[in-house]
């Protein structure tokens, strides 16, 4: 490595091939070339394709149950349909939409691009971790049709080891994903270490790099884990092993700490990749140097570490022992502080920033709002006498959604967004984009704003029937959750007419300066023609554009001094 | 301020609960001027900041120490303060005074019984008297369950292999709802009972005559109270709808197609079965989930059912 | 985790820059995975722990029906396979063909021998009813808990026994591998990585055959 250092190379500036007549979508054609791709480009719009559908799917079910509680007494569902539906829906939004959806999707098509690299370093290993996502996937809509689950997404034992429901097709597809899940984050891993372009150095990459990358840490560490807690489960009930079924002599307790040992750094794989996509949006939409650069990406680190340590927070009233509640709940405190100084951050990035409210843009201080909520009402929780009383109300769902949609779905939605000309090579209309974008936004709080109320006044969670006192509340938010399935139906709708009659876009519509925006939209089969070599950080936008387009002149002529 | 936390919280009926509410408020004050703190900069920033001209020029800011630091500690102190605050309100709430007045508490999918130290039992409904420290004892037949009771405050799991406990300390008389809060299947929405605070001379006199069984009212109107206060009406209705088991109307001597094919008469026999051993007989198409109540109803109060039932017909 | 599996000596993947840095990124990949593995096994760890501190008898007398000669025997076994693989991977550094095929295949035998001991003992337990969890009947431990013991038992033996015939699939693989030449001392990536993945299978056994059968 020595020697490197020493190393002269000599660099140009490649221009932008503005339209090229070969790009990744018309390189090769049929259905086969997309499905047995090995360009990260195609297997993160197939990611991107399979979350969307089932994040409308999960959406309908959402619905479902919604109209259900218009009324206190049974409406349209009975309480086992209900019971099956709302633990669907759980499952369905976090193992098959929310996990994958930023890494698997947004991170696949950008990681290489931003680092200049022409792939991943395992293609083939990509391809595979998508269609053991798929056999995952429909493993889990195999349980559906045969006899579904009535669980909750936590598969509590045991409840989980008795019930006569299809517990172990989803848990066998779950557990089939979490592999998925591990060999995307190996090969992230991977990519990052040993593929940069010359002078990439750590502290050149985009934030969105640093956030996956923490990411991908915890994918690696806590996924084993998982699968071997469902494979347990598994054997429990095939087999009758008696680890968490205490009718065999096991522990339910010991069930809690296993699943959360994964589930709660789950929420991080969750939530971290939508902090990367905030701070590219916060600069570029600024045009402005990113605020504490290592505060954020170092923070993102300090985020995937605490998060290990913190799980007993889901079991405060379970039975544990009090001091581990005592503990888990002054270590949970702490995962507080590197969020707030990411909050903090993006907010002085805004300082005399100049400021373009384009429809990413929205979503990102969208993003500011909704997640600040979802981030204090954390706190709430974490706190063990208000956690006694809150726990297993509304409150808790409307504080994970808060996170989970208000955080991770508005990111993704930004980025989808500000990614769209690239992916695409189309621009999407823009008055509809910040319609749509502001429909979602107050629908959203008019649904989930009402069940922290709920919660509070003491609405316990997955009930099927409630007292008539709240029906007021489910009633209202109810009709948000209505408004709220328009807003995404719009989006569906501009979005699809971009696609056909959109203008086409521009390689860098929005003056960036990270390395995905120095390639044609749609980019080249290759990304990059050349070899690009770094010079300045992601964010200098007082720097001339061309400057980021520099290259290698040509490899043989390295010499060594 | 205080009106808005009313509003938020079920009123306060124990000891425990100004405590707990009293950090439920300081988090919403601390939160929400911090909220508003950050929400009114982002807002002043993209008002005074809007993009005038594409050649705008922006300085470059990377960092600033001092800034750094003080939205570094000012957090941790904030949080300090309420984990302290939430660790103090948890020792409470965990560590029952000695003197407190014990009463067993057994959950099963879906009812709620409760047994007082005289060996009396209720159902779905559980009596204390006020001012006094009450400790429940509490242990769960099947599933995962877990008691909760908003106004007290208090909320504990309970499991099938380990006894879990919780107290509390009511303040006035009423009545309170008391939820299951931990999912546990097709009755967990209707797994409530009614927590009626008497005063100290109304619960002795309680313990002395309310435990027994009216023996003077008629076997039908017994029956017609049991069915709601022993929670049957969690899973059978009385207008012909199915729940989670048959409805009772129109069920006394209709035919009965079990599980295993055979057909009998819903007679006052196989009722009574059906009340003590449940799950042995059960009708084709409905799940084998009921409880046993052998022993947690008395023959008069099962005779009663029967009559109620009886008399169930369009 | 191998990164190419062209048959030919075009094995330079167009997105790596040269061979050292394909090399490393599969090797980096490689660890990381294994590190994944470790994990894995290492919540079934995590469960026997907590139940030995909780019935440290029955661990103590269920402990007695395990044949430690046979797991020792199965101990010696892993660790020679272990060097004749390390041997195989050398012969193949310095363009060894033969020799490295021969390794190899030693390492398949060792690792069928393994596997076969394995029968023997399981099908030693099942005639006496030792089955896992529900269908547990033998009665020779009086101890009620007896039935978790064997369900670790089985649980780690098994998903050991799965990686050890993971592990002969890609040796296999390998020995074709080497037959077409498609690696050689040049390019040995994939043996490389096989290898490490053989030792990992190794090591795991190294600490399940204490922690089952040498307990008192």
């Amino acid at each position: 490595m020595a020697e490197t250092s020493k190393q002269t190379i000599s660099i140009r500036e490649y221009p932008v091939d503005e339209h090229p007549d070969k790009n990744y979508l018309n390189h090769d054609k049929g259905i086969l070339s997309w499905l047995i791709t090995l360009d990260h480009k195609r297997i993160g719009l197939l990611y991107l394709g399979s979350i969307t559908f089932f994040f409308f799917l999960g959406g309908v079910l959402a619905l479902l149950l919604r109209t259900e509680l218009l009324t206190p007494a049974q409406s349209i569902l009975d309480a086992d349909t209900y019971n099956q539906i709302f633990t669907l829906h759980g499952a369905i939004m976090i193992f098959l939409f929310i996990i994958p959806s930023i890494p698997a999707a947004l991170g696949n098509f950008f990681l290489p691009m931003m680092i200049g690299a022409k792939d991943v370093a395992f293609p083939r290993l990509n391809l595979a971790s998508f269609w053991i996502y798929v056999a995952g996937a429909l493993f889990a809509l195999f349980s559906i049709v045969t006899g579904a689950v009535d669980t909750g997404w936590t598969f509590y034992t045991p409840y989980s080891t008795e019930t006569g429901t299809a517990v172990v097709s989803m848990t066998l597809g779950v557990f089939i994903m979490g592999f998925s899940s591990i060999l995307t984050g190996i090969n992230f891993i991977v990519t990052l270490h040993k593929l940069r372009s010359p002078g990439q150095a750590w502290g050149k990459m985009p934030l969105f790099l640093w956030s996956l990358y923490a990411t991908a840490i915890i994918q690696i560490l806590a996924t084993p884990v998982l699968a071997i807690t469902l494979l347990l489960l598994i054997m429990e009930r095939v087999l009758g092993v008696g680890i968490f079924d205490p009718a065999l002599g096991g522990d339910p307790i010991l069930y809690q700490h296993f699943f959360w040992f994964y589930s709660h750094p789950a929420v991080y794989i969750m939530i971290v990749p939508a902090f990367g996509i905030i701070s590219e949006l916060i600069s570029v939409f600024s045009r402005k140097t990113i605020f504490g650069y290592w505060a954020i990406a170092l923070s993102s680190l300090a985020i995937a570490f605490i998060g290990f340590l913190v799980w007993g927070h889901h079991m405060f009233v379970s039975g544990q022992s009090e001091l581990s509640s005592v503990v888990f709940s002054f270590l949970t405190f702490f995962v507080g502080v590197p969020t707030g100084i990411k909050i903090f951050n993006w907010v002085a990035t805004l300082y005399k920033g100049s400021i373009d409210l384009k429809t990413p843009m929205l979503y990102a201080l969208a993003f500011l709002f909704l997640f600040t909520i979802g981030g204090l009402t954390g706190i709430m929780i974490g706190a063990l006498s208000v956690n006694v009383h809150l726990h297993d109300t509304y409150y808790i769902v409307a504080h994970f959604h808060y996170v989970m949609m208000g955080g991770t779905v508005i990111a993704l939605l930004g980025g989808i967004h500000y990614w769209w000309p690239k992916m695409t090579g189309r621009m999407y209309n823009e008055v509809w984009g910040k319609i749509t974008c502001a429909v979602i936004f107050f629908s959203f709080n008019m649904t989930f704003l009402p069940q922290f109320v709920m919660g509070s006044q003491g609405m316990p969670r997955r009930y099927f029937n409630y007292l008539e006192e709240f029906q007021g509340l489910h009633q209202f938010s109810t009709i948000g959750s209505y408004i709220l399935g328009l807003g995404f139906v719009m989006m569906a709708l501009y979005l699809a007419y971009s696609l056909f009659r959109g203008p086409k876009a521009p390689p860098n519509p929005w003056g960036a300066r990270s390395l995905e925006w120095m390639t044609s939209s749609p980019p080249t089969h290759h990304n990059f023609e050349y070899t690009p070599v770094i010079l300045h950080g992601p964010y200098d936008h007082h720097q001339p554009e061309h400057e980021f387009r520099m290259g290698l002149v040509s490899e043989s002529k390295e010499t060594h001094g | 301020m205080n009106k808005i936390i009313e509003y938020l919280l079920p009123p306060q009926r124990s000891t425990v609960a100004s405590e707990v509410d009293s950090l439920f408020m300081f988090i919403n004050v601390a939160g929400f001027i911090l909220f508003a703190g950050i929400m009114l900069t982002i807002l002043i920033f993209v008002i005074k900041y809007r993009r005038k001209s594409e050649d705008d020029v922006t300085p470059v800011i990377t960092h600033n120490s001092l800034l750094e630091i003080t939205w570094t500690i000012i957090p941790i102190i904030l949080i300090l303060i309420v984990f302290a605050w939430g660790f103090r309100g948890f020792m409470t709430l965990s560590t029952p005074p000695p003197n407190a007045y014990e009463i067993q508490v057994k959950a099963a999918s879906w009812l709620w019984e409760f047994e007082y130290p005289n060996g009396g039992t209720t159902l779905n409904e559980v009596f204390v008297p006020v001012d006094q420290p009450v400790k429940f004892i509490m242990r769960s037949d099947d599933v995962l369950h877990s008691l909760f009771i908003p106004d007290f405050r208090v909320k504990m799991d309970i499991l099938p292999n380990r006894y879990t406990s919780i107290w509390f300390e009511a303040t006035e008389t009423g009545q309170s709802i008391l939820y299951c809060s931990e999912y546990c299947g097709s009755g967990h929405s209707a797994m409530l009972a009614t927590v009626h605070v008497l005063s100290k001379q109304e619960f002795e006199e309680w313990l002395e005559t309310g435990l027994e069984v009216d023996e003077d009212m008629p076997l039908a109107d017994l029956g017609r109270q049991t069915y709601t206060a022993a929670g049957c009406n969690a899973c059978h209705t009385l207008d012909g709808t199915d729940r989670i088991g048959p409805s009772f109307l129109n069920l006394f001597g209709s035919e009965r197609t079990l599980t295993d094919g055979r057909t009998v008469t819903a007679d006052e026999d196989y009722i009574r079965r059906s009340i003590i051993d449940p799950n042995a007989e059960i009708t084709a198409g409905y799940p084998a989930n009921m409880p046993s109540y052998a022993g947690r109803l008395s023959d008069r109060q099962i005779d009663g059912l029967i009559a109620f039932i009886k008399e169930l017909h369009d | 985790m191998s990164t190419s599996n062209h048959h030919t000596d075009d094995h330079l993947q167009h997105h790596f820059k040269d061979e050292d840095q394909q090399f490393e990124s599969s090797k980096l990949g490689m660890w990381i995975f294994l590190v994944t593995e470790m994990l894995m096994f290492g919540g079934l760890f995590v469960a026997y722990i907590i139940y030995r501190a909780w019935h440290p008898d029955l661990f103590y007398l269920a402990a007695q029906e395990l044949d430690a000669g046979l797991g020792a025997l199965n101990t010696v076994v892993l660790i020679a396979s272990s060097l004749t693989i390390a041997l195989a991977i050398r012969s193949l550094q310095l363009d060894e063909f033969k020799k490295s095929i021969q390794y190899l295949s030693a390492t398949l035998v060792l690792a069928a021998t393994f596997l076969v001991i394995k029968y023997i003992e399981y099908t030693d337990k099942f005639a006496k009813g030792i089955l896992p969890g529900g269908h547990y009947s033998y009665e020779g431990i009086s101890h009620e808990m007896a039935a978790n013991f064997f369900s670790i038992y089985y649980l780690m033996t098994g998903l050991h026994g799965i990686h050890v015939l993971l592990g002969m699939g890609l040796i296999g693989w390998m020995i074709i591998k080497v037959r077409k030449r498609s690696v050689h001392s040049r390019y040995f990536t994939p043996v490389e990585n096989t290898g490490l993945f053989w030792h990992l299978v190794d090591i795991i056994w190294i600490f399940l055959f204490p922690l089952l059968y040498l307990i008192d």
